[in-house]
């Protein structure tokens, strides 16, 4: 072996990249860590709380319930956008003049800006002037998402759908779209069931893009805020309290700045995990390789 | 097994036209032996691929029929037709090991477990894939997942054919060879008809017992390899079969005399008198062209460029303002830049508007 002459003076190339990444997300992070460990009364005056507020907010009741909200309201997202996506997705046109106008159809919900969304169901769904309050209403339905909470969550939950099924299938479209016409016509001559076409063709080829799909979903629908922010401000009660708008009511409405960097980190470091819970086992569906013999 | 007729057949992407030209296939009448290897040759886009999907039924032609053993066919789908095709990227279902993917169209088919297994493993024996049974399909070379798409064909026992579009593509070459002797001795052994399409000659020419060549949408030649190389019937055959191309110059016929540049050289055959305005040309293949020091009898040419390819060498030479290309095995012993050409009368081939012309022995 020759003991090669080591140049370490090439890191001083990453450096800007550091310095970037430092300002960008290390120290502002740290910042929140800060806090997380202190206690302030005011007056720029804090002290040392340790993890105090990391064993309160594990054990309060109030961070439970906000959570379990959250995890029900992407659970139902997700259980609903994806498989709607791919429908959606299968049954689009893939050539012709629909392929234009389906594109831009889908894309439209996408390109308004949250707040607006979140106006738009607001009086949509309201029971004195919006068409949706007033028809479901009118047909004698107990509708009012001020005042019901499963209405509320229906409103958000519909809200979410009509503005983000789109990508899912923006998505899956384009993973179609990438399948060769060879794989569809060997299928036919395979004598290939629809079902068939699709078990064994359509979603192990989607199974990238759609990987991207769920982890998108996923991660947006459990940082949502300003549309139910919007339309319901969290209530009625606490009913359509997610993660990000309690959090937000504890650190702008309370001022308790301790606590709120507490629940920010629990907050990151739970999407983060989950994020790589889900990658892992996405992407490893149905590549595990049952080799007993050769290579 | 079965006889394969088409019966002017014609394919226009766009629906029944008017226009001859808007017609990716012209007018044909095609007839494939039972148990035959054809192969048709021609370059991309001269419809090759149309003719083989009008064969399998993933295309209806615009007009004609297609029969298999005298039954109308047109109108069927491919499942009805018991036909496979390979096509040029292997076509796998990736979730699936190699034995799934080879027991699938039984599968479909509803044939039972216990006749699909035996079947498999004795078909992945003879592919050489029984090491590899139980592997997922995605992890396989490309050559490997190739004879799986070749595999899904086989298993079906009595296919009626079987189509390869262009199945070499993705192949390195040492494994074509390898792929391509296995699957003549495939054939040997089933004895099922097949269709072979490739641009390669090389391919279509150790492969077929009949080559069927194409340019254009139409059909120019169908014959055996030999015949394609000694007697072209349009000069496009001559021109793509063959490395180099055949020469194919213009000249004039009178009887048995052909006039090429200001020269007259005595053909073996008496011709006819060409129609007036016609375009006539001689066609030679450079192997039958000899190259002599200029000093000896023949055609003065002046010599362009000598390369050297593989075991021979090809020679450009002009005579005039024509080029031809000689091929030759040793041109040392030429010297300077100019040499003395010779034609094989025998081997000439006049052509009148691109079609060969035939004269009679004199």
């Amino acid at each position: 072996m020759i003991a090669k002459q080591q140049n370490q003076k090439a890191w001083f190339m990453v450096l800007p990249v550091f310095l970037l990444v430092a300002f960008s997300a290390v120290i502002p992070l740290m910042t929140v860590v800060n806090y997380s460990v202190q206690d302030t009364f005011g007056n720029n005056q804090f002290f040392w709380a340790g993890v105090d507020w990391f064993r309160n907010l594990v054990h309060s009741e109030r961070f439970h319930s906000a959570f379990l909200r959250q995890l029900l309201f992407s659970g139902i997202i997700l259980a609903i956008e994806i498989p709607l996506g791919i429908l959606i997705a299968l049954s689009m046109p893939r050539r012709g003049w629909g392929v234009p106008v389906c594109l831009i159809t889908m894309a439209l919900p996408l390109l308004i800006p949250w707040n607006v969304v979140g106006t738009i169901w607001q009086i949509f769904g309201r029971v004195d002037i919006g068409l949706l309050g007033y028809s479901l209403t009118a047909l004698g339905i107990d509708y009012n998402y001020t005042q019901d909470p499963l209405a509320a969550w229906f409103t958000v939950v519909i809200m979410d759908i009509w503005h983000w099924t789109s990508l899912v299938v923006l998505l899956c479209y384009a993973g179609l779209c990438s399948i060769p016409d060879a794989y569809y016509q060997a299928a036919r001559i395979d004598g290939a069931s629809r079902l068939a076409i699709f078990r064994y063709i359509q979603l192990p080829k989607m199974q990238r893009v759609l990987l991207i799909a769920f982890l998108l979903r996923f991660m947006d629908s459990f940082m949502i805020y300003t549309e139910p922010f919007v339309i319901t401000g969290g209530g009625p009660g606490n009913s359509t309290t997610f993660l990000s708008i309690d959090l937000v009511k504890l650190a702008v409405g309370q001022f308790d700045l301790g606590p709120a960097a507490a629940m920010s980190l629990i907050y990151f470091l739970v999407i983060l995990l989950l994020c790589y819970v889900f990658y892992t086992v996405m992407s490893n569906i149905g590549m595990e390789s049952t080799n007993h013999g050769g290579s | 097994m079965a006889t394969i007729t088409l019966n002017d057949i014609a394919h226009c992407y766009s629906g029944p036209s008017d226009d001859p030209d808007d017609y990716a296939l012209k007018q044909l009448n095609l007839a494939w032996r039972d148990g035959g290897a054809y192969a048709l040759l021609g370059p991309s886009g001269c419809g090759k691929t149309t003719l083989l999907n009008i064969i399998s039924g993933l295309l209806i032609p615009t007009k004609g029929r297609v029969l298999f053993n005298e039954q109308d066919v047109t109108s069927r789908p491919t499942e009805q037709r018991n036909i496979a095709q390979i096509f040029q990227f292997p076509v796998i279902y990736d979730t699936m090991t190699v034995f799934e993917n080879l027991a699938f169209p039984l599968k479909n088919r509803g044939r039972s477990k216990k006749e699909i297994d035996p079947r498999v493993i004795e078909l992945a024996r003879m592919l050489d894939l029984e090491d590899n049974l139980h592997t997922k399909a995605c992890h396989l070379t490309a050559d490997a997942k190739q004879k799986i798409s070749l595999g899904r064909g086989l298993i079906r026992q009595s296919v009626n054919a079987i189509l390869f579009d262009e199945p070499l593509t993705v192949i390195d070459p040492q494994l074509k060879w390898q792929l391509r002797a296995q699957l003549k001795s495939l054939h040997k052994q089933f004895g099922f008809t097949m269709i072979y399409v490739t641009h390669d000659q090389t391919e279509a020419l150790t492969f077929a017992d009949e080559v069927v060549v194409m340019y254009e949408g139409e059909v120019v030649q169908v014959g055996t390899p030999e015949a394609l190389f000694e007697r072209p019937e349009h000069t496009f055959v001559g021109y793509f079969i063959g490395s180099p191309g055949m020469n194919i110059v213009p000249c004039a016929v009178d009887g048995d005399r052909l006039r090429l540049n200001g020269h007259e050289i005595r053909l073996g055959q008496r011709y006819p008198a060409p129609p007036p305005g016609a375009r006539v040309e001689l066609g030679i293949r450079p192997e039958y062209l000899r190259l002599q020091p200029p000093d000896r009898d023949g055609l003065s040419v002046a010599i362009v460029r000598v390369d050297n390819v593989g075991r021979h060498q090809v020679a450009r030479v002009a005579l005039g303002e024509q080029l031809f290309n000689v091929v030759a095995a040793d041109l040392s012993g030429l010297t300077g830049d100019r040499a003395s050409l010779v034609i094989d009368p025998a081997r000439a081939n006049v052509y009148v508007n691109d079609q060969l012309y035939r004269g009679a022995t004199s």
